[in-house]
């Protein structure tokens, strides 16, 4: 309840105790809806009427999509290869997806605060880390093949390092905004050393860190699709791959839709969790 | 006057200076002060003049170049709990609500929940913020922040209160509530305090005695022993008179220096 009370705007929240302005502002929620899609659905309706009934279409109608997504999750429209196979795919890309962002935030996380705490370590570190950082992860790619043979490993390795850097850099960037005074505080009521680490540094750069995660997770996904394009089996990167060389682009653009909506799905979920844990930040809602 | 005991506080001949990019600043020139314990001292002068500089280095914050500052007359080596600081930006933990910020301190130094609990209620308590317990710092005014500034360090077992300005933030009405409020405090609790301000109304108010100290560099110039009984009242012709005293005193600097 009360996180979306926070999700609500300032103007909304104040009006909630009245209960025809509370009515008011569920007429505006529903506005805002509406509002947001239209322009969806003015989208779709151009999509249906370019290419639905011409027989050379690139493109298939939104319906031809709609159906090939439902057979990809539920089957019994074609009972092909790829009928009921989105879960398989879905479960083995949110699998890598999890583990190598897990993996990002476990080393990333504690590197970025002794970085931004530690003179030491930020000078040993930082500048080859920096020097690495503008390699583009596709670029990786071949490198990744090598050393991990072309399969799932690599397109594992390549989420690690999609979101290793934002995670990384925005934690430092966290650390390193602490006001001295906070420090100066915890050391005067006797919290002193690695102490602080805990008390002071990670809750109070928590809010640069989301920026970090959320930016992560969404690089996550895109580098998912590109590590699955090659050699993999399973995947929603794998299956629109496999779907293009067959010609089949109503699976291509239904396993489109699918990579979005769980971007969009765990972009929410790293919100909603930031909400929760950044409820005291004034300026993070 | 002789001293029976070992001051709380004291500070023998320091000095301090600052590196700035290669420019060496000095901040404070062979300041000598004694604290005794349960006394109320203000520190006032211009700014320039060092004040906050030994009230950060009485904190441990800053090691004195030269000289040397002592607690119990061992050497101050760094921040302790014995001593809090009151910032004027107040310093708190926007992470942690009022309760939280007033039970830091032990909470970092792992004293059993129960205990912290205690503690932290009577404190709440104390500078009457209980309808606040469980808000942010930034749903509190300023005055509230330092009323959770000032219980923080009292809740941790500070038997010195250094003061930086505390009150310069907040508006009239306010600062002088909380003047009233720290005196009751204090004469409640036996503590002492060193209370850093640049103005003269709030020193002759507050305090037993005002250290009065000019710039360039930082020393402190002269004392004065303030024996009004209190509540004491800005309008009365005695207060007035050691108003004017001091003002002059610290104009006298100014003068002399321009000369």
């Amino acid at each position: 309840m009360s996180i979306v009370m926070q999700g609500a705007p300032p103007a909304m929240r104040s009006h909630d105790r009245v209960s025809t302005a509370r009515l008011r502002a569920l007429g505006g929620r529903a506005g805002q809806v509406a509002l947001a899609l239209a322009f969806p659905a003015a989208i779709l309706t151009g999509w249906h009427f370019a290419t639905a009934g011409e027989a050379y279409s690139l493109v298939p109608p939104p319906a031809e999509v709609a159906r090939a997504f439902w057979d990809l999750a539920f089957g019994g429209i074609n009972d092909d290869a790829f009928s009921q196979t989105l879960l398989t795919h879905v479960l083995a890309s949110v699998g890598r997806v999890l583990g190598g962002f897990g993996l990002a935030v476990l080393a990333a996380l504690p590197l970025g605060l002794l970085i931004g705490r530690v003179p030491f370590v930020r000078q040993m570190l930082d500048p080859t880390l920096q020097l690495l950082r503008p390699i583009p992860v596709t670029a990786w790619l071949p490198l990744a093949m090598i050393l991990f043979g072309i399969g799932p490993r690599s397109a594992f390795f390549l989420v690690f390092l999609g979101a290793f850097y934002p995670i990384l850099v925005n934690t430092v960037f966290g650390v390193r905004a602490v006001e001295t005074r906070l420090f100066e505080a915890a050391s005067m009521l006797g919290c002193k050393g690695p102490a602080q680490f805990a008390r002071v540094v990670l809750p109070a750069s928590l809010p640069a860190i989301f920026t970090g995660l959320r930016l992560g997770l969404g690089f996550a996904w895109v580098v998912i699709v590109i590590g699955e394009m090659t050699g993999v089996q399973t995947g929603l990167g794998a299956i629109i791959m496999e779907a293009r060389q067959l010609s089949r682009t109503e699976i291509v653009i239904a396993g489109m839709v699918a990579i979005g909506a769980l971007g969009f799905i765990s972009d929410r979920l790293v919100m909603l969790l930031g909400r929760r844990l950044l409820s005291w930040s004034p300026n993070h809602v | 006057m002789s001293e029976p005991t070992i001051p709380i506080l004291e500070m023998r001949n320091v000095s301090k200076t600052f590196d700035f990019s290669g420019q060496r600043i000095q901040a404070l020139s062979g300041a000598s002060l004694t604290v005794r314990k349960g006394e109320f001292i203000c520190l006032i002068g211009a700014s320039g003049c060092g004040k906050s500089t030994l009230l950060r280095i009485a904190a441990g914050f800053e090691q004195p170049t030269s000289g040397e500052a002592l607690m119990w007359g061992k050497p101050i080596d760094g921040p302790d709990p014995s001593r809090g600081m009151v910032f004027q930006d107040y310093g708190l933990f926007p992470w942690l609500t009022v309760r939280g910020n007033i039970g830091f301190g032990l909470a970092a130094r792992g004293r059993p929940k129960a205990e912290i609990q205690d503690t932290v209620s009577r404190y709440v308590d104390m500078v009457g913020l209980g309808k606040f317990a469980d808000a942010w710092p930034h749903q509190l005014s300023g005055g509230m922040k330092q009323r959770v500034a000032i219980a923080r360090v009292l809740a941790n077992d500070a038997e010195v209160v250094l003061m930086d300005e505390p009150f310069g933030a907040l508006d009239a009405m306010t600062r002088d509530r909380l003047q009233d409020e720290l005196l009751e405090l204090w004469a409640s609790t036996g503590l002492t305090v060193l209370f850093v301000t640049h103005s003269i109304e709030e020193a002759v108010f507050l305090s037993d005695r005002v250290v009065a100290m000019s710039p360039g560099p930082g020393r402190i110039d002269s004392e004065l022993q303030l024996d009004l009984p209190r509540p004491r009242d800005v309008a009365s012709p005695t207060f007035n008179a050691i108003r004017g005293d001091l003002n002059q005193r610290l104009h006298s600097h100014h003068a002399r220096r321009a000369a």
